[in-house]
């Protein structure tokens, strides 16, 4: 389309062309990013797939890993993680109660919220050095799942700060209102409004946590150790399956098993993806 | 008969910014008293002050009396005074979550648990908000379903079901269609037996069609406060004249 008319430019590129450059790169896009995701997993999985069996699930490692299953690996990961978990969710999400709700924007919280943001980039082996010393030597707790787990939760700390309080801050102010006008409390109007409300984005910093956990090698071969044994307590050490990958890959034991070991946690962190989300959609069903 | 809410030289600030200057104002039991006047006039102010929803407002200041039921509101206990004034906002705010769970919002906080009570003081808020005939069948759907007028109506039985004495409405038309419009005042005047209203409302008609008396604020004053048939045809000072005439505001 040319435009006509003094004073006007020549030539007008037609906005519908525009429109359709613009859609065509942004799709190239998210089709790279879609490619490089389905790459990685699909060459972990065509790789570590045909190992897996029964017996590789279920039974022990033997010989360093070279021969037997992963099973005490899979139990340390979820142990670790679980116990990662269940010790920073209610400290994260309190704390970010707390910034949100109980305090006004202060010097203080900026602070606190700058530290967590500093924390969240600190690499995971400066977090390994800090557990080894703290936990594992000054409070005696050895390579142990405890000490792991007491260092896992500190690393992924920030990050459930951090979004738990976007969450939050996201709950319209109205509701709060409306809570209050009724004749609620501010903890109970927290408690009832504020996080039920926040709770989908509250649940995707635990998963993001949940996944740098169950991956975390680094931080764990300082505090949990590397031990196949199967661990009985939480003071007993352990391998993690991202650890065992790891030894089994730079060690040359098998190359193969470390794919197995690899195809495992790929798919275990995937469903506890899917069963996250499918229990907060669940529970939200009546909401909406 | 004893004053409902008096203010005594009320007056009010948000920072260094004064938002009600020597409000004095009796609110009586069982009327329906509407406030109008231009925006940034101190209507939504005064009524937030009232049952204290200012308190968590940043900056909010307040000296002279406002007192509700006898004694200062400063001295209620918080959560039972807005039990007893309560609040119906401009926008309906459903909670997220079932009819149901709205309207039994406030009885679960004061510990309603039993099953049956509850459906009963669910039922009796929904039929005096003139809900309960369109939502009946579908109490457990959730009640962002619901269209505006049905979902400021539903924000109506909530208040209701708390049993508070004194509601203060803050503009709860504005988004309202005529019909929707209709029913809510035609709920006002049924109800008005058993509740005292206090209605902030840009609409002049509508305070015409609803209320026993108007306040008038303009910029933080109470500039005219009388019968509603007399601020609308024979005010007495000229700036509500020019207000009703569209001069000002």
């Amino acid at each position: 389309m040319t435009a006509a008319g003094p004073g006007r430019p020549t030539v007008v590129i037609r906005p519908l062309v525009w429109q359709r450059v613009a859609l065509a790169v942004l799709c190239l896009l998210t089709l790279a990013t879609l490619a490089v995701l389905f790459f990685i997993i699909g060459y972990i999985l065509s790789k570590g797939v045909p190992v897996l069996n029964a017996e590789f699930l279920f039974t022990m490692p033997q010989r360093m890993g070279k021969e037997g299953g992963i099973a005490s690996t899979i139990v340390a990961s979820l142990a670790l993680t679980a116990l990662a978990l269940l010790v920073a969710t209610p400290i994260g999400v309190g704390g970010a109660v707390y910034l949100t709700e109980y305090t006004r924007e202060s010097v203080l919280t900026r602070v606190i919220r700058f530290g967590a943001d500093a924390l969240a980039g600190v690499p995971s082996i400066i977090f390994g050095l800090f557990g080894f010393i703290l936990f594992v030597i000054k409070l005696r707790m050895g390579w142990s799942i405890l000490a792991g787990g007491l260092t896992l939760a500190l690393m992924i700390l920030p990050t459930i700060i951090r979004t738990s309080e976007e969450a939050i801050r996201a709950v319209p102010a109205a509701f709060r209102d409306v809570s209050l006008s009724l004749g609620a409390t501010k903890s109970q109007t927290v408690a009832r409004v504020v996080l039920p409300n926040a709770a989908p984005g509250i649940l995707t910093g635990i998963i993001l946590g949940m996944g740098r956990s169950i991956a975390e090698t680094a931080c764990v071969i300082f505090t949990a150790g590397s031990s196949l044994l199967l661990p009985g307590s939480l003071l007993d050490p352990a391998r993690t399956m991202a650890v065992h990958f790891y030894i089994l890959a730079r060690e040359g034991l098998s190359m193969e098993r470390a794919y197995g070991t690899a195809a495992v946690l790929v798919v275990t962190i995937l469903a506890i993806n899917a069963v996250a989300y499918i229990l907060m959609h669940r529970l939200m069903r009546n909401r909406r | 008969m004893a004053a409902k809410v008096e203010a005594r030289r009320l007056e009010a600030w948000y920072g260094g910014h004064q938002v009600l200057r020597g409000i004095d104002l009796d609110v009586r039991p069982n009327e329906i008293l509407s406030i109008i006047g231009p925006a940034h006039s101190g209507k939504t102010t005064f009524l937030r002050a009232m049952n204290r929803l200012t308190d968590g407002q940043l900056g909010f200041r307040r000296t002279g009396e406002l007192v509700f039921d006898g004694r200062e509101v400063r001295l209620w206990d918080v959560t039972v005074l807005r039990r007893r004034v309560g609040s119906i906002f401009a926008t309906p705010v459903p909670l997220p979550g079932t009819i149901l769970d709205n309207v039994a919002y406030g009885p679960r906080l004061k510990g309603l648990r039993d099953r049956r009570r509850l459906r009963e003081v669910v039922e009796a808020s929904l039929r005096a908000a003139f809900l309960w005939d369109e939502v009946r069948d579908r109490l457990h759907t959730p009640a962002l379903r619901l269209s505006g007028g049905q979902q400021q109506r539903l924000c109506i039985a909530r208040t209701l079901a708390v049993e508070p004495e004194v509601i203060l409405m803050d503009e709860p038309c504005s988004g309202l269609d005529p019909i929707s419009t209709a029913q809510i005042e035609s709920a006002m005047r049924e109800l008005k037996s058993r509740y005292t209203f206090v209605l902030v409302t840009n609409n002049t008609k509508q305070a015409a069609r609803v209320s026993d008396r108007v306040a008038f604020f303009l910029g933080g004053e109470l500039v005219e406060l009388g019968p509603a048939n007399e601020v609308f045809t024979t005010p007495h000072d000229p700036r509500t004249d020019d207000y009703l005439a569209g001069r000002i505001g």
